[in-house]
C-alpha cells in the first residue's frame, strides 16, 4: 500500500535517494506547463524580434539578411522620431495628470467608513472597464454631432457654435488625456492609498503633538514614507503611456493629421498594414530597449537612499 | 445610501467637535461626492443613451431617455456581420479559456515553487516573473508568424494560449505566495492520512488557496475581456472576432456614417459584465492589486 510506505518513510527519515530524485521530477512537471507556454509564446518570439529586425521579411516570399540596414534606416526615419517624441509628450502628459489627480484622490480616501469606500469603490470603477471600453465611449462623446462635449460647450455659451474637438491636435491630445486619467487614476489611487495607510499614525500624532503644522507634516512625514508605492506608480505609468496605443487608435485614428501616432502605433502599422515585418521588429526592439532603460533610470533616481549610507 | 452614512458619521464622531470640524466635514462630502458623480456619469451616459429611441438618437442632448425606452441600439447591432450573440460568445470563449487555463497553469506551478525543489528552480521562477518586464507589444510580429506557423492564426485557441502566458508572472508569483501562507503542518497530517501527489493539491490544498485561485482567474478573465491589439492584429477573419475588435469597426461605421447607438450598445455590453464581476469580487481584485504593488 502507498499510504504505509509512506507513513514508514516519514517515521523512519531516511529518504532513499531514488525517492528524493523522483521528487525533484514531479516539482520540475508541475512547472513545465508554465515553462513550456513561457519558452514559446515569449522567449521564442523575443529572440525572432531580434533575429527578424537583421532580414528585409514581407509577409510572402523569402526573407533576406540585411545586416543593419533596417536600424540604419530608422535613424533618418521621421515619421519614428516623431511619434517617440509625440508618445513622450503624451507620457509626460498623462503621467503627471494621473499621479497628481491619483494622490489627491489617495489623500481623499484612505479614512474609514461608508460614505469614504463608497467614493473609493466610485473613483476605482472604470478602472476595470478597459481601454477599449473606455475609448469607444469618448469617442462618442468627444464627437462633434452626436457626442455630449461639443453640444453642451456649445449650449452653456462656452463656444460659438459647434467646435470639433477632434479636427485639431491640441483638443484632441487633451481629450484623449482626460479620458486616460479619468479612466486609470482610480488605479494609482489604490496603490499611493496602500502606501498611506502603511504609515503608522503614531508618527503622526507624535508630530502633531510636537507642534507641526499639517503642511510640515504632509512634507516631512508623509512624502518621504511614501517614496516607494509612489516610485512604482511612476514605473507603471509611464510604461503603460509609453505603450499607448487602443485609445490613439479607437478615438483618433492617428489623426488629425497624423499627428498622435505612438511608437506602438507605428510597429503597428509598418508590421501589419504595410507588412514590413523586418522593420517593424526593428522598431519593436528599440522600443524595448527604450522601456528597459527607462525602467533602470526610474529604478535608480528614485531608490531608497537609506539603503545606500 | 450615502445620505444615511453621512449622518452615521457624524452621529458617531466627537460630541465636541464644533461647528468649524462638522463643517469642515460637510464641505469634504460634497466635494467628493461631486468627484464621485463625476467618474462615473461617463458610464451611466452611454449605458442610459444606448436605451434611447432612434428619434432621441440623433440627438445629442441629453444622453438619456425621455420619450421612452428602447432596445432598437441592441438590434440593429445585429446587423453587423453574425450576430452581436456570436461575438459576445467568442469574447466570453476567450476570456473564461483563459482564466481556466490561467488557473490550471499558474496553480501547479506556484505549488511546485513553494514547495518542491529541483535544479535550476530559482533561475526557472525570475525567468517566468521576469517577462512581465518586456512589454509584449515588442514581440508581437514574431508572434504573428509564429501562431501562422502553428496553424493558430486566426483562432481563438490562439489568443488563449498568448493571454495565458501573459498572465503567467503575476499568476505564478500570485499562487506562490498564496500556497507558501499555508503550514507545511496540514499537508504533512494529510499526507499521513495517505494523500498525495495531485490529489493533494486538488483536494486539500485548492481549498486553502481558493482566494488566491479567484484573484487569479479574476485576472485573467478581465485582461482577456478587455484585450484589443492582439486580438485586433491576430483575428483577420470577422467571424472570429472578440468584443473590441468588432465594436471598433462598428465606431468607424458603414459607408462615412457612424451609428453611435450601437456603439453606445456595444460598450455597455463590454462593460457590464466587469462592472458586475468587479463589485462582486472587490475584495480579490484589490489583494490581487495590491499583492501586485508589494512585488
Amino acid at each position: 500500500m502507498p499510504a504505509q510506505t509512506d507513513i514508514s518513510d516519514s517515521i523512519l527519515e531516511v529518504p532513499p535517494p531514488r525517492r528524493r530524485r523522483r521528487r525533484d521530477w514531479t516539482g520540475l512537471l508541475y512547472v513545465a506547463p508554465a515553462l513550456v507556454l513561457v519558452a514559446v509564446f515569449f522567449l521564442i518570439p523575443l529572440g525572432m524580434s531580434i533575429w527578424m529586425s537583421f532580414h528585409a521579411w514581407p509577409l510572402i516570399g523569402v526573407p533576406r539578411w540585411i545586416g543593419l540596414d533596417n536600424y540604419a534606416r530608422l535613424w533618418g526615419d521621421t515619421s519614428f522620431w516623431s511619434a517617440l517624441v509625440f508618445t513622450i509628450q503624451y507620457t509626460i502628459a498623462a503621467t503627471v495628470g494621473l499621479l497628481g489627480v491619483a494622490f489627491v484622490l489617495a489623500l481623499m480616501v484612505q479614512g474609514e467608513g461608508r460614505a469614504i469606500a463608497f467614493y473609493r469603490t466610485a473613483y476605482f470603477l472604470p478602472v476595470v472597464t478597459g481601454f477599449a471600453s473606455a475609448s469607444l465611449l469618448w469617442a462618442w462623446l468627444s464627437n462633434v454631432d452626436a457626442g455630449l462635449f461639443s453640444p453642451l460647450a456649445q449650449d452653456l455659451g462656452m463656444t460659438d457654435g459647434r467646435v470639433n474637438i477632434l479636427a485639431t491636435f491640441t483638443p484632441a491630445f487633451w481629450s484623449v488625456t482626460i479620458m486616460v486619467i479619468w479612466k486609470m487614476a482610480g488605479f494609482y489611487m489604490v496603490i499611493i492609498m496602500s502606501g498611506l495607510q502603511a504609515i503608522p499614525t503614531d508618527y503622526q500624532e507624535a508630530a502633531r503633538i510636537d507642534g507641526a503644522s499639517w503642511g510640515q507634516r504632509f512634507r516631512w512625514i508623509t512624502l518621504p514614507l511614501i517614496r516607494r508605492p509612489f516610485a512604482l506608480a511612476l514605473i507603471l505609468a509611464v510604461a503603460g503611456s509609453m505603450l499607448a496605443f487602443d485609445q490613439f487608435y479607437i478615438i483618433l485614428n492617428g489623426g488629425p493629421q497624423n499627428q498622435t501616432v505612438t511608437v506602438v502605433y507605428r510597429i503597428f502599422n509598418e508590421s501589419f498594414v504595410s507588412f514590413r515585418l523586418g522593420y517593424g521588429a526593428a522598431l519593436s526592439v528599440v522600443l524595448l530597449v527604450i522601456l528597459l532603460v527607462l525602467s533602470v533610470v526610474q529604478l535608480w533616481l528614485l531608490r531608497d537612499k537609506g539603503d545606500q549610507s | 445610501m450615502t445620505a444615511t452614512t453621512i449622518v452615521g458619521q457624524d452621529a458617531a464622531a466627537p460630541p465636541r467637535g464644533g461647528g468649524r470640524i462638522k463643517y469642515h466635514r460637510w464641505i469634504f462630502h460634497i466635494a467628493a461626492a461631486l468627484v464621485a458623480i463625476l467618474f462615473l456619469a461617463p458610464i451611466f451616459w452611454v449605458v442610459a443613451a444606448g436605451f434611447r429611441l432612434p428619434s432621441e438618437a440623433l440627438q445629442p442632448l441629453p444622453p438619456w431617455p425621455t420619450e421612452g425606452f428602447s432596445f432598437d441600439s441592441y438590434v440593429r447591432l445585429e446587423n453587423y456581420g453574425q450576430s452581436i450573440l456570436h461575438y459576445t460568445m467568442n469574447s466570453a470563449i476567450v476570456s473564461v479559456g483563459t482564466a481556466l487555463l490561467t488557473i490550471g497553469v499558474a496553480v501547479p506551478a506556484g505549488y511546485s515553487f513553494s514547495r518542491y525543489h529541483f535544479p535550476l528552480k530559482g533561475l526557472v521562477f525570475v525567468l517566468i516573473l521576469s517577462t512581465i518586464m518586456i512589454p509584449f507589444q515588442s514581440i508581437l510580429t514574431p508572434l504573428f508568424l509564429l501562431l501562422a506557423k502553428m496553424g493558430l492564426q486566426n483562432t481563438l485557441l490562439g489568443l488563449i494560449l498568448i493571454y495565458t502566458t501573459l498572465q503567467l508572472p503575476f499568476s505564478v508569483f500570485m499562487m506562490r505566495n498564496a500556497f507558501d501562507a499555508v503550514p507545511k503542518e496540514i499537508e504533512e497530517a494529510a499526507r499521513i492520512d495517505g494523500v498525495k501527489g495531485i490529489r493533494m493539491l486538488v483536494q486539500v490544498m485548492g481549498r486553502l488557496v481558493l482566494p488566491g485561485i479567484v484573484t487569479v482567474g479574476l485576472f485573467a478573465f478581465l485582461n482577456a475581456w478587455n484585450e484589443f491589439l492582439a486580438a485586433l492584429v491576430l483575428l483577420t477573419d470577422q467571424d472570429k472576432f472578440t468584443l473590441p475588435v468588432l465594436m471598433t469597426a462598428v465606431r468607424y461605421g458603414r459607408y462615412g456614417s457612424v451609428d453611435w447607438g450601437a456603439v453606445q450598445a456595444g460598450v455597455t455590453i463590454m462593460m457590464i459584465p466587469c462592472l458586475i464581476l468587479f463589485l462582486i469580487l472587490q475584495r480579490s481584485y484589490i489583494r490581487g492589486l495590491t499583492a501586485g504593488a508589494v512585488k
